[in-house]
């Protein structure tokens, strides 16, 4: 368990160190990095200010080190569209962007995990032909598309939900559903099923059943809990996936988090905002990934002792 | 045993095999996915030729006219000799009922005095859109059309570039073993660890959109699933007779790596690359919709599909039509992809 976890540590730690390689990297790459950090309209004095703090008369591991401690601090210097400092700028936002994933992750298990079961021990029935559309769409349509048909449907065909915003429980309704089911859903339904066929196949399963138990308690007590454990460790896989739906998404529904902001950045070529976000998003992504193998080492003894 | 594996690489190419086994459709339902992306790589291809408008430009007079679904139904004109008003089909002025033979062979080559027409003329406009056009006038057939174009040449650069890096990288670590092999995956760990769309936007910001870019970055990001894929087969087969036996034979190492297990394990590399077809496609997808794509006005999907965002409830179909293009090939894409792993290699089923 030990080894496992500082290997995974290891790998965040890394992970981090790349992303800000690549950032730091990105700026010099164009030449000066006061031309992506400061606007067209700086002074004079503005630009030799910045030149100082960023220490670019010295060499590139020295300025290297002044970035580091910077993102260390939470440092990541002032947005050039909004002119306030970065970190407050993505502070405000952190909220909303973790509500929405958080919901959409929650949908897509407890959507996908039943219908997966239902697929898997109902093989070939409606619920098997249903769990696989969904999983087919899931993962063929684009979820920025979904969310635009639900938005044309649900809110200009009939008005049942705000287009956009987020302001009461149902301006959560259909950003939670795109984002669930663009993103996770199709994946945990999917891998639910075959985790579960595979289970209800396994010798342990044919035990119980020539044991003579009832279907229930082989279904729940016996396949159910072992076949949870591919799912979960999707959740760390799917990551990528589902960080470009929370930035489509928040775009779509005008959601108030770190995603619409990192396209603003996007738009206004705004490079301090973009490389906070940036940052912040790693963190969160990496943060995500370890709980998510720390939850499958504790469920799963085999990698805990391995 | 041994010949069986000596002769193993010496099997018909896995496309030829994947052609064979899909001649026997045992699927039918294989057919729609096949017509469907058959129809995509056509219209890609010939973009230059069939598609009715210019993609980049558009008529300002013309801007967000609904398709075919607009079109209204007149009453049907009847054939007169005499000149009774020069109008052309579209003419919203059509309602006078009486049309010149001139003009009336000119809808129907056959028509003759007496005979009625249906015509079908548009509101407003005497311009056939059959998708109807977007915020600047343009065609949306002729744009989805070119857009197949843009988003079969990304996929492909990207797969082409991804796969081949990819696939190398796999078969030198699954060879070499030890350090080489722990260097290169623990470097696919790390790619497969970062937030490669931020990265994207990232570098967007600083360096500009661009096609090269866009497709540098699809490719870093696809190929540590090759490099994973490829490693694992040649674990498998390194071992094998008939890779003993070139050895053996005197083959050098590069030899054995392209002519010998390559072959061997190419089924696996054409499985995944078709598997990710369709992730190129929506990644790529995703890209232009938040705007770090192609640059416009080159007509992409997703980008199309921001363009029309705002303007859903006025012009329901720049958003809906490009996406549903998407959806479509990418469904397909992957019904073909998941038939061609059970075809080709159903161990791989174990990488969903």
């Amino acid at each position: 368990m030990q080894r496992f976890l500082i290997r995974r540590l290891f790998l965040m730690v890394v992970t981090l160190f790349a992303v800000s390689m690549i950032i730091f990297v990105m700026a010099r790459v164009g030449g000066d990095p006061r031309s992506l950090l400061l606007d067209d309209h700086a002074t004079k004095e503005q630009w030799e200010r910045l030149g100082e703090e960023l220490g670019l008369d010295k060499p590139l591991y020295y300025q290297y080190a002044i970035f580091m401690s910077g993102v260390l601090r939470g440092d990541f210097g002032e947005s050039i569209s909004l002119r306030r400092p970065v970190m407050e700028v993505i502070s405000e936002r952190v909220l909303a962007t973790v509500q929405l994933g958080g919901a959409a992750f929650l949908l897509a298990l407890l959507v996908g995990i039943p219908i997966g079961v239902l697929s898997a021990v109902k093989r070939g029935s409606i619920f098997d032909q249903f769990g696989r559309a969904i999983a087919l769409i899931g993962q063929a349509a684009p979820s920025f598309w979904l969310g635009i048909m639900f938005i044309f449907w649900f809110s200009v065909g009939l008005g049942l939900v705000p287009p956009s915003g987020r302001q009461d429980w149902n301006s959560f309704i259909l950003p939670t559903i795109t984002l669930a089911w663009g993103g996770f859903l199709a994946g945990s339904l999917r891998l639910m099923r075959s985790a579960m066929l595979d289970t209800l196949d396994s010798e342990y399963v044919k035990l119980a059943r020539s044991k003579g138990l009832s279907n229930r308690a082989i279904i729940w007590k016996h396949a159910f809990r072992n076949a949870l454990i591919p799912p979960l460790t999707l959740a760390g896989v799917s990551m990528p996936a589902i960080l470009t739906g929370s930035i489509t998404t928040e775009l779509v529904f005008a959601w108030p988090g770190m995603g619409q902001l990192a396209v603003q950045a996007l738009f206004s070529s705004d490079y301090p905002l973009i490389q906070g976000l940036t940052i912040m998003f790693t963190l969160g992504y990496v943060f995500v990934a370890l709980m998510v193998d720390i939850l499958y080492a504790y469920i799963d003894p085999r990698i805990r002792y391995s | 045993m041994a010949d069986a594996t000596v002769f193993a690489p010496a099997r018909p190419p896995a496309i030829v095999r994947a052609l064979k086994a899909m001649s026997r459709w045992r699927r039918p339902v294989l057919i729609i996915p096949v017509f469907i992306l058959t129809t995509v790589v056509v219209a890609g291809i010939t973009a230059d030729w069939i598609a009715p408008y210019d993609p980049e430009t558009g008529d300002p007079n013309h801007r967000l006219q609904p398709g075919f679904w607009g079109y209204e139904e007149v009453p049907p004109v009847i054939v007169t000799k005499e000149v009774v008003a020069v109008i052309s089909p579209g003419d919203i002025s059509l309602q006078k009922k009486q049309i010149t033979e001139y003009n009336a062979r000119q809808i129907d080559p056959n028509a003759v005095i007496g005979d009625q027409l249906d015509v079908v003329v548009r509101e407003g406009i005497d311009t056939l859109y059959i998708l109807g056009t977007d915020h600047l006038g343009r065609d949306l057939l002729t744009r989805i059309i070119y857009g197949a174009r843009v988003s079969l040449v990304m996929a492909g650069l990207t797969l082409l570039v991804g796969g081949t890096m990819g696939t190398v990288l796999g078969l030198t670590a699954g060879w070499y073993g030890g350090w080489v092999d722990e260097a290169v995956m623990r470097m696919v760990d790390i790619i497969l660890a970062l937030p490669l769309i931020l990265i994207a936007l990232v570098l967007v910001v600083a360096l500009g959109p661009s096609f090269q870019l866009i497709i540098v970055i699809m490719a870093i990001a696809i190929w540590p699933l090759f490099t994973r894929v490829t490693r694992g087969e040649v674990l498998r087969v390194r071992t094998a007779d008939y890779v003993a036996l070139a050895r053996v034979a005197g083959a050098g190492t590069l030899r054995i790596m392209f002519v010998h297990i390559l072959p061997g394990i190419a089924n696996s590399v054409i499985v995944v690359a078709t598997l990710l077809v369709g992730v190129v496609i929506l990644l790529e997808a995703a890209l232009s919709f938040l705007g770090a794509g192609v640059p416009p006005p080159t007509p992409a999907w997703g980008s199309m599909l921001s363009e029309g965002r705002d303007r859903i409830a006025v012009a329901w179909w720049i958003s809906s039509l490009p996406g549903l293009a998407i959806f479509v090939t990418v469904l397909s894409l992957n019904l073909f992809g998941d038939w061609l792993r059970d075809a080709l290699d159903p161990r791989l089923r174990q990488l969903e």
